[in-house]
């Protein structure tokens, strides 16, 4: 493992244990609210200071980065599995059931995927409860982001049908659901587990674009996505820089997962 | 051969367009809240007219038909009329579309130029210090949401379609770095630099010729992103295009705007990539 690599993982584990401490290390709730100190800048009582009706951000900060960084590996989790269901099975049955998979794979990938998150989301109900919103959000990106992974794993199920093995279990009187879970799931483990460390990622960017456009986490929830939507209310970048750290902690939470996956897309590819 | 595949393509497109146009409409029908109309609260109407909005309603409750007649109508140039900001969709679409087109197509020049020259001077210089640099640039732009680029370029004062070529350009430049770096170390091309041959003499006789086929694939592709970028790029810009047009027809669910601009996307989308795979299928007839 390169240092590099070394240095990624130690990151994301640090800030999961952080963001997993956060009922110890905040100063209060996400949602507590100090009046009298509304839109303050950075003090040692609000480490980031609070937003406009009072909230700690720092505790936001803590919340929201445990939220999307456990919620953005389930929502990977559930689209590689669907992945591996449907683009798995397409490739392994063939000829009209892989071709079909691969009509329904091109319809959803025909649609800028910003474009196909907004419009599902925006047609779900908006007015929900803080937690459904969270839920109803990265189950979305789950539902809706299996596509691509699909695509690839049909390819690799395809050309494992006719490998020699998977002829000699045949031959050997093994069949259907057998066949395809013994011999043929297990020998795409490496792709899958490389859709889901990409996944991420694009999961968690996904979420901090719908939270700032207004369709993600409900309020007084935070995610990444709600936090970022602060930086709408900026006069200047360099007015209020505290206001960056939930895009900065991003940043670096999502350029960790690159270099931890960068094999990974490898065996993507 | 070639018109077989264009034919092949032109189908895929105009079926793929309209099952897309189908799901959408669908989508829209079963999301909650459909069957409600502020307008029908309006206290200034009397009843006759609340009963001929709810009887409009009632018309878009078979999805299936509802579909075929917005299709038969749109066979005559008839796109219907947007409900929530009561304009015929077809003049709606008219007026925001040269803005869009202007933005996505700006975004698409800026972040090609960029993506060629960085990716072009990677593989010439060679230097590990540069390469470094320009995939430290590319990876940042790409661990940033595009809609805080959107937000970032409303506070630097910076045209919308910078922020277009900002999302898309780190995306198209990680694969084309690839495939120059990729093809500047084949066998044939070293030879060729060792024998003293030109840059500019390698690049368009040998690496061009090699590349083109796939960077015509991915700039297919990075239509799709482009035009994906241009909703929050216009949404949070203020920006009048059909991605604002998009992002305002999903908050209101307003069926006819919404499933048009599905078609049109789709329609745009396929267009890009299936041009780019036949332009890429003559050059690679060409090259063999």
């Amino acid at each position: 493992m390169s240092v590099w690599r070394r240095v990624a993982c130690a990151v994301l584990l640090l800030v999961a244990a952080v963001s997993l401490a956060a009922n110890v290390l905040a100063p209060a709730g996400y949602a507590k609210q100090y009046r009298e100190a509304a839109d303050s800048g950075p003090s040692s009582a609000h480490w980031l200071g609070t937003d406009e009706i009072g909230r700690d951000r720092f505790a936001r900060v803590l919340y929201g980065t445990r939220i999307s960084l456990l919620l953005a590996p389930a929502a990977a989790l559930l689209s590689t599995l669907m992945a591996a269901l449907v683009g798995g099975l397409a490739g392994y049955l063939g000829g009209g059931w892989a071709r079909g998979a691969m009509a329904i794979t091109d319809l959803f990938l025909s649609l800028p995927w910003l474009f196909l998150l907004i419009m599902v989301r925006a047609l779900m109900p908006l007015n929900v409860s803080p937690l459904v919103s969270v839920l109803v959000t990265f189950l979305m990106l789950g539902l809706l982001g299996w596509t691509s992974a699909a695509r690839v794993l049909c390819a690799s199920a395809g050309s494992l049908r006719d490998s020699d093995f998977v002829r000699q279990a045949r031959a050997s009187g093994v069949r259907g659901a057998r066949l395809f879970w013994i011999h043929v799931m297990p020998n795409l483990k490496p792709v899958l587990y490389a859709q889901f460390w990409i996944s991420i990622p694009a999961f968690i960017l996904s979420e901090a674009n719908l939270g700032i456009l207004g369709l993600g986490v409900a309020e007084p929830m935070p995610s990444w996505g709600s936090l970022l939507k602060e930086l709408e209310g900026l006069v200047s970048v360099g007015s209020e820089p505290w206001k960056f750290v939930p895009l900065i902690l991003l940043a670096v939470v999502v350029t960790s997962f690159q270099i931890v996956m960068s094999k990974q897309e490898e065996v993507a590819a | 051969m070639l018109g077989q595949r264009i034919a092949r393509h032109g189908l895929t497109i105009l079926a793929t367009a309209l099952v897309g146009g189908l799901l959408a409409a669908t989508l829209v029908r079963f999301a909650p809240g459909f069957d409600t109309d502020e307008a029908q609260l309006d206290p200034h109407l009397n009843s006759v007219s609340i009963q001929a909005l709810r009887q409009s309603r009632m018309e878009q409750n078979n999805i299936v038909r509802f579909y075929f007649h917005s299709l038969q109508r749109a066979f005559k140039g008839d796109l219907g009329t947007s409900i929530s900001l009561g304009q015929p969709v077809s003049t709606l679409l008219r007026d925001r579309a040269p803005l869009t087109l202007r933005l996505v197509g700006m975004g698409l020049l800026l972040s090609w130029a960029a993506t060629l020259a960085m990716a072009l001077s990677a593989a010439w210089l060679r230097v590990s210090a540069y390469d470094a640099l320009s995939t430290i640039i590319s990876g940042t732009l790409l661990c940033i949401p595009a809609a805080v680029l959107a937000l970032l370029s409303v506070l630097w004062n910076v045209p919308g379609a910078l922020a277009i070529a900002l999302i898309v350009f780190p995306r198209d430049y990680r694969y084309a770095r690839n495939l120059l770096a990729k093809a500047y170390s084949q066998p044939h091309i070293v030879t060729a630099r060792a024998k003293g041959l030109s840059e500019l003499r390698i690049l368009f006789w040998h690496v061009v010729p090699v590349v083109a086929p796939q960077l015509l694939a991915l700039g297919g592709v990075s239509v799709s992103l482009a035009i994906g970028a241009a909703i929050p790029v216009e949404a949070l810009c203020g920006l009048a295009g059909v991605g604002q047009l998009a992002w305002q027809a999903a908050l209101a669910r307003d069926l006819p705007l919404l499933m048009n601009i599905t078609i049109m996307v789709t329609l745009v989308t396929l267009l890009a990539t299936s041009s780019a795979d036949v332009i890429g299928h003559v050059l690679r007839g060409q090259e063999a």
